[in-house]
């Protein structure tokens, strides 16, 4: 295994134990029986960083199929929380079974077997003229643009956008050979230390709220102090990456803005169909897409940047 | 031995193995498919005696409640359900017989042997739950909830101690609509209310009033208020 990576799941497991740590101190202190809801929520959010960071570990070790087995399996379970909230009606049943029977594992053979040509148009292009061909055919019209319009939604998130977390693998980036895993983890680690840390930032000097039919939590000093932040730490990660210190502060701080405002247009989904959450993967967090919204909007950002600007010319 | 034969002790030991792991497939295979989320509005009693009546909009309903239910008190369930449907051919004969221990019943009155609340009788003097669809056939109105029909009161009225949990089944119908084989991958959620028990003195309308209330109030708002 690349020392590199050990040294960052070596920090991230110590930054977790403090985290853990941290978190139980404030829940003895102020929360006793899980009195003061914020602590709980923050509790919870520690407890999916470990989830997340032992079973990247663990695919990590198995190497790239399990990696891009890993998200396949988010994929569809995001997907299937996704739909669970759209409008559906019996006609559409082809074209969800093609969702998620074809559709999907289609797009992940591509991504396993590096066919950028294909899986970079097969859902903006194939499934978005196929799927409504499929549900035509039923013949039925009531909020015909609705239900094609929110399935193929559905698949841009859950699917098309999910699968270029592990499309980092694939990247050819002349004298990174083999660390392609690390792209994956920077990406993971900015987005997601954007997320806390604008919670933080918007708790400590929030005034002016970015949207607040969407979120009464979310404001613009919040989203600075997050996205500033979260480059920083991009830049100090700059050693696991092709990526020059500037550069890499650059690049996480494009990632962190698309990963929070994802957050926000996710919530506004939410919002509109009347739920707090997505899902119900693990007790007490919500979904996959509550844990990987700011993700799914930042990949394909990220994957394009750099592949645009560092894979060689040939790839 | 029609008595043991009635309470699920069928065929050789391979045969119960058999539909033992079948039984665990089917319900990895619900889980994986509908990931169902579970909410109590009372703590559950597995112990006790209970009826468990729900609302019936998709073939698999049965399945889905007989997985949440877990696999030590499903090996003390039997759901009641339709006998045409059940014993058409071998391969749902024995998933039916075998696997979830239904009691057949017989819905077409003139193809009926015996009576339906007296097999259900028999079959609680086994010291067996019950899974049971009162509305008697797939709601596919409109309506959140089909007329129910009155055997769970003669039940409580022969067994004044049994419990009745109503439990609402949300979105299965749309995992697996009419005529369609591959289910489509929806999360589910049952609701479980609080238990009921017939009053010594309460008439048949009178309890089927208070349960299909309480059926109806575990159902979601927009679900509801569509009636």
């Amino acid at each position: 295994m690349d020392p590199d990576l050990l040294r960052i799941f070596g920090g991230l497991f110590l930054a977790l134990l403090a985290a853990t740590l941290g978190g139980q101190v404030l829940r003895w202190q102020f929360s006793r029986g899980g009195s003061t809801a914020m602590i709980e929520r923050l509790n919870a959010r520690i407890r999916g960083w470990w989830v997340m960071i032992v079973l990247l570990g663990v695919t990590f070790v198995l190497g790239k199929g399990a990696v891009v087995l890993l998200f396949a399996f988010a994929s569809f379970s995001a997907l299937r929380e996704f739909l669970t909230l759209t409008r559906r009606s019996r006609a559409d049943h082809s074209t969800l079974v093609a969702s998620f029977f074809v559709v999907l594992p289609i797009q992940y053979v591509a991504v396993w077997r590096d066919w950028y040509g294909f899986y970079a148009i097969f859902i903006p292009v194939y499934a978005f003229l196929g799927l409504p061909i499929l549900s035509v055919i039923r013949a039925r019209t009531d909020h015909y643009l609705t239900r094609v319009a929110q399935t193929q939604w559905a698949l841009m998130i859950a699917v098309f956008c999910m699968s270029h977390v592990p499309a980092l693998l694939v990247l050819r980036i002349p004298g990174y050979e083999d660390r392609s895993l690390m792209l994956i983890v920077f990406l993971l680690i900015v987005v997601q230390s954007g997320d806390l840390l604008q919670f933080v930032w918007g708790r400590l000097l929030g005034r002016r709220k970015i949207a607040p039919e969407v979120s009464r939590s979310k404001t613009w000093e919040g989203f600075a102090g997050g996205v500033l932040s979260a480059s920083l730490i991009g830049a100090a990660l700059y050693w696991i990456t092709p990526f020059t210190p500037i550069q890499a502060w650059a690049m996480a701080l494009v990632t962190a803005a698309m990963g929070s405002f994802g957050r926000l247009v996710m919530s506004a989904i939410k919002r509109e169909r009347g739920v707090r959450e997505w899902g119900h993967l693990i007790e007490g967090q919500g979904g996959v897409l509550d844990r990987l919204d700011s993700v799914v909007f930042a990949a394909p950002v990220f994957f394009h940047l750099t592949r645009f600007f560092w894979q060689s010319a040939g790839g | 031995m029609t008595a043991a034969r009635d309470s699920g002790e069928r065929g050789g030991i391979i045969r119960r193995i058999v539909a033992q792991i079948t039984g665990l497939a089917i319900a990895l295979f619900a889980r994986f498919i509908t990931s169902p989320r579970v909410y109590y509005a009372a703590p559950p009693h597995p112990d006790r005696q209970t009826v468990y009546f729900a609302n019936h909009r998709s073939n698999a309903d049965t399945v889905l409640i007989w997985t949440v239910l877990g696999a030590a008190t499903r090996a003390r369930t039997r759901p009641v359900a339709a006998a045409d449907y059940w014993l058409k051919s071998p391969l749902r004969k024995f998933i039916g017989l075998d696997v979830f221990n239904v009691i057949p019943i017989e819905r077409l009155r003139e193809n009926r042997s015996e009576n339906p609340v007296e097999k259900m009788l028999a079959a609680l003097e086994t010291g067996v739950s019950l899974i049971i669809f009162p509305e008697g056939r797939r709601n596919e109105s409109e309506a959140p909830l089909l007329d129910m029909r009155p055997g769970i009161y003669h039940l409580g009225q022969a067994r004044p101690e049994l419990e009745f949990v109503p439990v609402w089944i949300e979105n299965l119908n749309g995992v697996l609509p009419r005529g369609s084989i591959i289910p489509v991958p929806l999360l589910c959620t049952l609701a479980f209310g609080a238990a009921l028990r017939v009053d010594p003195d309460e008439g048949r309308d009178a309890f089927m009033a208070r349960a299909r209330a309480a059926l109806l109030a575990l159902a979601p708002e927009e679900v509801r208020d569509g009636s």
